[in-house]
């Protein structure tokens, strides 16, 4: 997929912009990234924006990613677009929430660029 | 990164978790700063370590994690995360040190066989300056360990309130 928009989700900038260039070290070419703290500052952002691609923290302030997940089904502009958590929270309850909530992948932090390759690909090529 | 098959609670189990304190630790120096720390048993002055990160754990596990650097190496694992120089590395220290010691709290719960589900973590938390005083309401253990990041040494440390 080509020239994709992209919202990161993580209340760490730091953590935002390490996902934004895992996904270019991956080959994923992004036309647009958008950035939010959390939760509540994502859904914000999608009432304005369009996006191919989100990739969500779990534990945040103000609304957490299981949260903003469930909500989204909520929002036109994010009908059908692919969700990947990325997070420390990395156990099996999490990962089924997250998945049940409606995320298409889900990487544990730490992390490689390689497993960000090996995750979000898939999801963006439409594979389950 | 896989769980060690050991039950929890157990006192003496504490004594087994340093090395997977250590272990997740250098997991998340390996693989998101691309450089390595080192365990050492020299000891450290603790004067200069004025920066803290703290993430609370809760749940079957209740303590605090934290890790004590000084700024220059605060400055430096910033660097490494986002590709620039210490010097303009700026604010971005604290948020990477928070995110290490979240990491790190992260990667070790789920090395230990049933901690991952049971246990939650708190948004993490800098303070800088050295001179304060922590007074934890309960603490019934602590691990403890120093490693070597770029040469200088980092303190991290794990108290345990259940």
């Amino acid at each position: 997929m080509e020239n994709i928009r992209t919202l990161i989700v993580d209340d760490s900038s730091v953590m935002r912009k390490i996902v934004e260039r895992s996904l270019r070290q991956a080959g994923i070419s992004i036309a647009q990234v958008f950035e939010a703290g959390n939760g509540a500052e994502a859904l914000g952002t999608l009432q304005e924006n369009k996006v191919d691609l989100i990739l969500c923290d779990i534990n945040m302030p103000v609304m957490d990613g299981l949260e903003f997940v469930k909500q989204l089904s909520s929002v036109e502009n994010a009908k059908g677009v692919p969700i990947v958590m990325i997070t420390t929270e990395g156990s099996e309850g999490h990962v089924v929430q997250a998945l049940s909530a409606g995320a298409r992948g889900y990487i544990r932090k730490p992390f490689t660029p390689d497993q960000v390759k090996e995750h979000v690909i898939p999801v963006l090529a439409g594979k389950p | 990164m896989n769980a060690i098959g050991q039950s929890f609670p157990a006192e003496q189990a504490y004594d087994t978790w340093l090395p997977l304190l250590q272990l997740a630790a250098q997991e998340v120096f390996n693989l998101m700063l691309n450089c390595g720390v080192q365990p050492s048993t020299a000891e450290v002055d603790d004067q200069g370590l004025d920066n803290t990160a703290m993430v609370g754990l809760a749940g079957k596990l209740c303590g605090m994690l934290t890790i004590r650097c000084r700024t220059k190496s605060a400055a430096v694992m910033a660097s490494k995360m986002l590709g620039v120089t210490p010097e303009s590395a700026g604010h971005a220290i604290w948020d990477a040190l928070g995110e290490i010691s979240n990491m790190v709290a992260g990667n070790f719960k789920n090395k230990i066989s049933g901690m991952a589900d049971g246990c939650m973590l708190s948004v993490p938390t800098v303070i800088t300056g050295a001179d304060y005083n922590l007074h934890p309401l309960a603490v019934s253990s602590a691990i403890r360990t120093i490693l070597i990041f770029e040469g200088e040494p980092i303190v991290l440390s794990l108290e345990i309130h259940n």
